[in-house]
């Protein structure tokens, strides 16, 4: 083969690799912004999600393969609140696609517009793992993923302006669903109000507020740090001083140390996704996840003594 | 919008000024003016959607804002700064309207209670972070790294060493660039400090097509350990098979590199690394060698003859290609094959040639929590020919002849529960019998095994315990224990898989 057909052979594959479908190739980091991605991009897009909704979203392996979904997107949704800093940095590297380099519109950030929680005033690692930006697991409160679903609507129109029509079609779709949604929610959580709720990790904050629960007492000593028996044993004499009935704990996380504090205090174990798709029944999109995360605790604020 | 918005000014104000036109233009003249009031009304329209959307914007922070405090107090006041807010916007729409541009981002009313972030990873222009190794241990051999240790950041010496402790810089340079720099600090025998400018290079990030360059001082892209930092390897020292071909120091040069990022379905990098390839980082190549008891520099035996890059032939050219196949959800391959050419210092025409293969396995649960738990096996075979010049003032005389070394070493680390990492290491070396053998005890077969046990009580600091069995060819048993303590400071770039 003489350099010239090697050459021209080598663009044609790039060729293809570049004109492959006329829909916008976007990859999500976590499941989350994935099914809102979904509900706004519908069949215009081809959706790639990183993160297993399974899976710690702080601890999701920078695999080469995601290198390669990078290389080929038009769009990348992520939360830019440092959830993905351990993992997403090298990957985008890597990809080495000037669309989604900062500051274009195919570098999608979820956070803007949003005030996240808990941020830190000063940075002090003693604290545990703290996120500088603030409480990255800003979606599971429905209001924000209401303006999330507006950004990305607002991003992807950009990207493919003869779809624009489409998009805002689903966002409208998408926000007055989820607003008669959190309606019912709110009276479903009505009797949990102001009950204060024991998490595994600091993941919930935000769901809280909106339900105006009180999750506020973890097993983590602090974000990150296992827990440890000294800590499990304040947790319990507080969860039986104060009666609380309910104990959230994720799949990607010890369940064992949560039953054994169930089990010493009688309060409910309930075991929450952390994304769409992480249990049964959530695989539907954003707001089947929600609605599992509100049925499981009413259900539990109901059969707990 | 700014555009119509003047047009439809002006079309207002020439409503006022064009009075009394002719009897025969007035239809024309009322279609026109019927047009301009249209667009009058739709700029005025526009300006109002616009500043709807900035007051629900608006309406959005402040309800964000007032889910994080408690207490009625505090949501009136905060709705009374909305209808205050709401007010101001309104009064603005009624007065002459300036048009914002659409990009300025609204303020979020400060209020005293509120957190002042001082410090945030990602404000600051780079990563800036100090990573210390140190190691404490004893050794049946009494100068570990004459024989036993002969990685440059391994273990020193019987009683306490600390062979890394490193500053890593890297950032956005502009739109173009990425730098990156590692300085590394290290203290001798005698306690004296020694530097090194580890890697200090340029990467581009907008280049077309799949590719980067990379120029300066780096790791060539050999393997797998050989381009990492010490702090990211499973064991406390390098594998011996590494620091025969490439020295204490690893493969590290002034140099450029290449790599292309191939559209294949699946990972596929290709790399070309070019390196001036002298010095003692360029241990097989142009390396002047070690001073004998008369003060000559020898490499292999052989008086070595100072020879410096003159032509694109004394350059050392190192290429690589690497692909990944994910196995399963949580199963994931990554395997290459690297090489390295160039001239060495031993003859005029001397040449080096060194080859390898590697391999990574990692299993990680999909609920998986911090990392754990998981198991990965690594592992590398290298091959190196060592073309040797003639010394006949040498003695023995050496001759001209091919010096050849291969082995591998092969790991695995599982991570059994959160924070532990048990591992354990087999290594094995060997070479031709070459004329300079006779002179260097080190060289024979050797084979090593060392288990160890990792700690991590967060993912800033790390204590790891290993034991090592050597077995030498012409030194026979020598067993080592060593503790590693790692402590960083700071922000540190994310590593690769």
């Amino acid at each position: 083969m003489t350099m010239k057909t090697l050459l021209s052979t080598l663009l044609a594959l790039l060729g293809l690799a570049a004109t492959a479908g006329a829909k916008l190739n976007v990859v999500a980091t976590t499941p989350d912004f994935g099914a809102i991605a979904k509900e706004i991009g519908g069949d215009k897009i081809d959706l790639t999600t990183l993160a297993k909704p399974t899976e710690d979203p702080h601890f999701v392996d920078a695999k080469p393969s995601f290198i390669v979904k990078l290389s080929r997107a038009d769009a990348l949704i992520e939360g830019g609140a440092e959830l993905e800093v351990g993992w997403l940095p090298p990957l985008v590297e890597g990809a080495r696609n000037s669309k989604l380099e900062a500051g274009k519109p195919g570098r999608i950030l979820c956070n803007q517009g949003l005030a996240l929680l808990e941020v830190p005033t000063s940075l002090d690692r003693s604290k545990g793992d703290i996120h500088a930006a603030g409480n990255p697991h800003y979606t599971t409160d429905p209001a924000n993923a209401k303006i999330c679903a507006a950004t990305i609507a607002g991003a992807l129109a950009k990207l493919d302006p003869k779809s624009a029509d489409y998009f805002q079609a689903n966002l409208v779709k998408f926000t007055a669903r989820l607003d008669a949604k959190l309606a019912e929610w709110q009276k479903l959580l009505e009797p949990a109000k102001g009950k204060r709720i024991v998490t595994y990790h600091n993941s919930w904050p935000y769901f809280a507020a909106r339900f105006g629960l009180k999750m506020d007492l973890f097993l983590e000593p602090k974000p990150g740090i296992p827990p440890t028996p000294s800590h499990l044993a304040e947790v319990i004499t507080r969860v039986k001083a104060e009666n609380i009935r309910a104990i959230v704990v994720e799949p990607h996380l010890n369940r064992k140390t949560a039953e054994a504090v169930a089990g010493h205090t009688g309060a409910v174990l309930l075991d929450f996704a952390p994304y769409p798709g992480g249990a049964k029944g959530t695989e539907g999109g954003y707001i089947e996840w929600m609605d599992t995360l509100v049925h499981s605790l009413a259900k539990g604020f109901a059969t707990a003594k | 919008m700014k555009k119509l918005f003047t047009a439809g000014l002006a079309s207002a104000l020439c409503l006022g000024t064009f009075a009394l036109p002719a009897q025969d233009a007035n239809e024309a003249v009322k279609k026109q003016m019927e047009q301009m009031q249209e667009n009058f009304n739709r700029a005025l329209k526009e300006q109002r959607e616009y500043f709807e959307k900035v007051i629900g914007a608006q309406s959005n922070k402040i309800d964000a804002l007032t889910r994080q405090v408690e207490g009625t107090q505090q949501k009136q006041a905060e709705a009374a700064a909305k209808e205050k807010l709401k007010a101001e916007i309104e009064s603005a729409l009624a007065a002459q309207p300036k048009p914002a541009a659409p990009a300025v981002e609204v303020k979020q009313p400060w209020s005293p209670a509120q957190a002042i972030p001082l410090v945030k990873a990602g404000s600051a222009y780079m990563n800036i972070s100090f990573d210390a190794l140190m190691a404490a241990g004893s050794s049946t051999a009494g100068d570990p790294a004459a024989q036993l240790q002969l990685g440059d950041h391994d273990p020193l010496r019987r009683g306490f060493s600390l062979r890394n402790a490193e500053i890593a810089l890297d950032g956005a340079v502009d739109p173009y660039f990425k730098g990156f720099a590692n300085i590394v600090l290290k203290l001798d025998k005698n306690n004296d400090t020694a530097i090194e400018l580890e890697e200090t290079y340029l990467q581009s990030t907008s280049l077309p097509g799949g590719l980067q360059l990379k120029a300066g001082q780096f790791f060539a892209a050999f393997g797998r350990q050989n381009p990492q930092h010490p702090h990211q390897w499973a064991f406390v020292d390098a594998p011996i098979i590494l620091t025969r071909a490439f020295g204490p120091d690893g493969l590290r040069n002034v140099g450029a590199q290449l790599s292309w990022l191939t559209p294949l379905p699946f990972y596929t990098e290709a790399f070309l690394g070019v390196f001036n390839g002298e010095g003692g980082t360029a241990h097989s190549f142009r390396n002047a060698g070690e001073p004998d008891a008369a003060g000559t520099l020898r490499y292999a035996g052989r008086a070595t003859l100072g020879q410096h890059l003159s032509s694109g032939a004394d350059l050392l050219f190192a290429p690589r290609i690497a692909s990944s196949f994910d196995l399963s959800d949580t199963q994931t391959l990554l395997a290459g094959v690297s090489a390295a050419f160039g001239p060495n210092d031993t003859g005029a025409n001397s040449r080096t040639e060194i080859y390898g293969a590697d391999l990574f396995w990692k299993w990680k649960p999909t609920t998986a929590h911090a990392g754990f738990p998981f198991v990965s096996w690594q592992t590398e075979f290298l091959y190196r020919r060592f073309g040797a010049g003639a010394d006949a003032t040498a003695v023995p005389v050496l001759p001209a002849e091919n010096i050849t070394d291969w082995g591998f070493y092969s790991q695995l680390a599982w991570g059994f529960t959160e924070r532990w990492v048990a591992g354990l290491r087999g290594e094995f070396v060997s070479g031709n019998n070459a004329t300079f053998d006779r002179m260097d005890v080190f060289r024979g077969d050797r084979t090593r095994v060392s288990p160890a046990l990792t700690f991590f009580p967060s993912e800033f600091s790390k204590v790891r315990l290993q034991y090592n069995y050597d077995h030498g060819q012409n030194f026979g048993d020598d067993h080592s224990v060593w503790l590693q303590l790692e402590f960083m400071l700071g922000a540190h770039g994310a590593h690769k898989y």
